[in-house]
Order: C-alpha cells, then sequence, then structure tokens
C-alpha cells in the first residue's frame, strides 16, 4: 500500500497494525506525537492495547518494564528529555531482558533549551544495554519498528530496541511510504511467547532481585553476550523482513562503496543529502562513497572496518557531542573498529548539526573536498572539528 | 529449569538465569542474613511460658514454633535487632554484645 505519512503517523500505524498489549505512555512535551496518534486509535477501539498514561517518563518506562515483565508486549515512544529521564530504566528493562519496543524520536538535550534533531539522547542512553537502530527517512523508522520485537524477543538475545529517526526531518515531515498489509505485520511479528513471566501460575517468578557482586559480574556477561548474539538475529530478521517487503537492510547502507577511494560514515537523515553529494561527484569522476550507520547497538565493528578497508580517507560524522574533547561517540566506535587493518585510512571527525543546525549537498561536499586533501597530502590536519558554526576564520 | 538451590557462589555465569531471574517462591529461606547480626539474644527455655508474643513481633524468621511451643532462635535470619526481647514479659530472652554466643 503507498501513502503519505509522517514519521510519527508511520510509527503509529505500524503499532496500530501490532496491536501491543500495553503501552507506557507520556503524551505530551517532550514526548511526541506517537502516543497521541496511538490514543485515537485506542478510543476508537481499533486497538486492544490498554493504554496506560504517566505522570512521566521514568514511569512509562517502569510500565513497560513491569507489563513485560507480567508477560505482556510493551511499547514506548519519547524523544530528547523524555529519554533522558528514562536512563535509569532504561538500564533496568535491559538488565531484566525484557525485550520492550521504544521508539526514540532523536532531539536534542537541554541545555540550552532547544527541541530540534540531534542524537544527543539516544547516545546518552548507548550504554544502557538496548539494542539502537536509526532510520534515514519514515520508511526505514516504520520497517525498523517492525522488525524490533522479532529481533528483541528471541531468546537468545532477550534485550530491549529502540528504533530512532531524527525529530522533525523524519518525525514530522510527511513523505511517501509503503505500508504493509496488517495481516502480514501480524504474522511477520507472530505471538509472544516467553518461557518465564509473572503472570504465569504454575512456575512463579522474581524479576530483578538484588544482585551483590558474588553475581552481578556474571549477568553482565550473559548480557553482553546476548548483545553480540543480537548482530545475528538482526540479519535473520531483515532477510525474512525482505521477503515479506522486498526492501533490503543490512547492519548499514553501503552506498557507492564498491570502488570509493573518500568515505563517508554517518547516520539517520543526513545520509539522504549525503547521497546527493556522493552521486554529484561520483559525476565528477570522485571516487566517493557512503557508509550509513544503521545498528548502532551492537556496533559492526568488523563489518564496517572491511567496508572501509579499500579507502583512503575517512570523515566520521557525528551528530551528537559526546565532550569526550577527543570526537564523537560515532567515531570513537569506528576508530575503534579500525585498528586492526593492516592499512588503515586517514580519518577525521566532523561534529556537525547539534540542535537541529542544517546541513546541505555543499557542506558534505565541502567535507570530501577536505578528504580528497587529506588523501593527496597525507596530512588530516585538525583530528576532530565542527561544522557548520559561526566562526572566525571559518569553520575551524 | 534452573532451581535457586543450585545457584551458588562457584556457579558459572552459563549456567545462572537471564537478568538473575528467580524462578520459585519463598527462595529467601535459603539466604543467610544472620551473619549481619551484632547482638545476639539468647533463649532461657526455663523462664519461657510460650505464650508466642515474641514470634509475630520478630521481623523475619528467627524464631521457630513447633506444636505450639517456641523453639530455640535459628540464628540463620536474626539480626539481633532486639525486639523479641523488649516484649518478652518473662526472662526468658536476654541480649549479649557480639554476633556469637560466647
Amino acid at each position: 500500500m503507498s501513502h503519505r505519512l509522517s514519521g510519527n503517523e508511520a510509527i503509529a500505524y505500524a503499532m496500530k497494525q501490532i496491536d501491543p498489549d500495553v503501552m507506557g505512555a507520556f503524551p505530551i512535551t517532550p514526548s511526541t506525537e506517537i502516543p497521541e496518534y496511538f490514543a485515537q486509535y485506542v478510543a476508537n477501539g481499533e486497538v486492544n492495547t490498554e493504554y496506560v498514561a504517566v505522570e512521566s517518563e521514568h514511569s512509562s518506562m517502569s510500565v513497560c518494564i513491569a507489563a513485560q515483565a507480567a508477560g505482556a508486549r510493551a511499547v514506548c515512544a519519547t524523544s530528547s528529555c523524555g529519554l533522558a529521564l528514562m536512563y535509569e530504566l532504561l538500564y533496568v528493562a535491559a538488565s531484566c531482558r525484557l525485550p520492550i519496543s521504544l521508539v526514540c524520536v532523536n532531539r536534542a538535550l537541554s541545555g540550552p533549551i532547544n527541541i530540534n534533531h540531534d542524537y544527543s539522547d539516544s547516545m546518552g542512553g548507548r550504554d544502557s544495554g538496548w539494542i539502537q537502530i536509526y532510520a534515514e527517512n519514515n520508511q526505514e523508522a516504520y520497517d525498523n519498528f517492525i522488525m524490533a520485537m522479532p529481533i528483541g524477543e528471541h531468546p537468545n538475545v532477550r534485550l530491549p530496541v529502540m528504533t530512532c529517526m531524527d525529530g522533525f526531518i523524519t518525525s514530522h515531515a510527511v513523505e511517501n511510504i509503503e505500508l504493509l498489509e496488517t495481516d502480514v505485520v501480524r504474522r511477520f511479528i507472530g505471538e509472544y511467547n516467553p518461557e518465564h513471566y509473572l503472570l504465569k501460575r504454575e512456575n512463579p517468578l522474581a524479576v530483578g532481585p538484588y544482585d551483590l557482586s558474588p553475581y552481578y559480574m556474571e549477568h553482565k556477561v550473559m548480557q553482553a553476550e546476548a548483545m553480540k548474539a543480537a548482530k545475528v538475529r538482526i540479519l535473520e530478521v531483515a532477510a525474512k523482513f525482505e521477503k515479506i517487503s522486498g526492501r533490503c537492510y543490512g547492519l548499514f547502507e553501503e552506498y557507492r562503496m564498491e570502488d570509493a577511494e573518500l568515505a563517508l560514515v554517518l547516520m539517520g537523515s543526513t545520509a539522504g543529502t549525503a547521497k546527493a553529494a556522493v552521486d554529484k561527484l561520483r559525476e565528477d569522476g570522485v571516487k566517493a562513497g557512503l557508509v550509513k550507520t544503521r545498528v548502532f547497538r551492537p556496533f559492526p565493528g568488523q563489518e564496517l572496518a572491511r567496508a572501509l578497508a579499500g579507502t583512503r580517507a575517512v570523515a566520521v560524522m557525528d551528530k551528537s557531542e559526546g565532550f569526550s574533547a577527543n570526537g564523537g561517540p560515532l567515531f570513537a566506535e569506528t576508530r575503534s573498529a579500525l585498528y586492526d587493518l593492516k592499512e588503515r585510512p586517514y580519518l577525521i571527525d566532523i561534529v556537525y548539526g547539534l540542535g537541529g543546525r542544517d546541513v546541505k549537498v555543499e557542506d558534505i561536499e565541502k567535507v570530501f573536498g577536505r578528504l580528497a586533501d587529506i588523501a593527496v597530502t597525507g596530512e588530516i590536519g585538525p583530528l576532530y572539528t565542527h561544522m557548520g558554526q559561526r566562526s572566525k576564520g571559518g569553520d575551524r | 529449569m534452573i532451581y535457586a538451590k543450585d545457584i551458588n557462589e562457584n556457579t558459572p555465569w552459563q549456567d545462572l538465569t537471564p537478568g538473575g531471574e528467580i524462578y520459585e517462591p519463598g527462595t529467601a529461606r535459603l539466604f543467610n542474613t544472620g551473619s549481619w547480626r551484632t547482638n545476639t539474644p539468647v533463649f532461657h527455655e526455663e523462664a519461657c511460658k510460650h505464650c508466642m508474643l515474641c514470634v509475630p513481633f520478630c521481623p523475619d524468621s528467627a524464631i521457630p514454633v513447633k506444636d505450639g511451643k517456641r523453639l530455640d532462635f535459628d540464628y540463620m535470619y536474626c539480626k539481633g535487632c532486639g525486639i523479641c526481647k523488649e516484649v518478652c514479659p518473662f526472662p526468658a530472652i536476654t541480649m549479649v554484645t557480639g554476633g556469637v554466643v560466647k
């Protein structure tokens, strides 16, 4: 079915198709329109979901944790400082191994107060033990959410899944989108049948017990192994999803990377802009390429290293600061992944787009221009710079 | 199924439950909390009238009862709070300093 929907509408529609048991919903600012649209489906009796309106995101995630532990499928949606208020519970959900599905509409964190797009919110939760999958556009946001439950609920994984889309750029812009038929979605998702759950009478269960030093380490190793297993499961689910949708997803997308000498690594909607720049440069004979990060947790380090192995110069573009004074979070992961290559490309980090600062095709072309210089001279210049801010004497 | 009684501080991570889930009720029985004790109650059976006042006042499970009579303390759960001594109307319970009766 071909439709025109905003990213938020597409997610709410996917939730309607899935008909989850419980939604922990905090439906006002700083949340998204997703709980608002979904509330209409609930009010119209179009879903059987228990819609629990709460007083904060700390509580909406608590509702999801309790519901999922009870044996229900729980969903949630939030954004920005709403996600930040959830951080404590993100760790609880992941360590209790509860495969909750959360949609994060990526927006900047205060302060200064800002409501526009960057990844500072979900990057703050990147070490919480959640799987994180990022979307370039509305179609990917819809598709990723439909794949979330089959990934997270698998017994080898049992981890919560955060599917992310760019605030306003993706969440509010209306785009053409292909929706699956509801019965196809239902069959794809299947029934949620956890082996243990609180409402199982014949098998009483305690969830989240006190875990002192003789046991905590072992449970964290189990969690780490589950995150490794998730990489395999993500690809299995993507292969099955391709069969019902015709749309192909990997751990990341390689765009014109076959013979690329100069490449970008970035995520989200900027990929659309960067693809236009790559196409333009290719017409001029520049061997430009792009790797669009899709799965950030688990991070596909070895696969990314293989994808970048033949390049000469790479720029990682981080749309969140991180304040490590050594580059953004995507840079740290990428640089670490490349360490094991025998011949590594030159690598720089560019932090851009914070708080919704626009990035244009020309900006991306400038980055490629810098990479071309680096490839020729072997001089990378400053390792980590910002782009798009007003500066005396230009970006650097 | 993995039972709590089969899990101890030598169990490898592969044999633990995801998230530390516990698949049966009443497993607090297996947990020795008496080691926290810094004062210890002493039961004087000859002075006890088995009025049972101490039993419901014990915040843990440290006073076992059998056939209508209270037995000596179960020190595995006794944290030495002394509430039993305070509520005992008879000289049947005294407190000594330290975690063990010397």
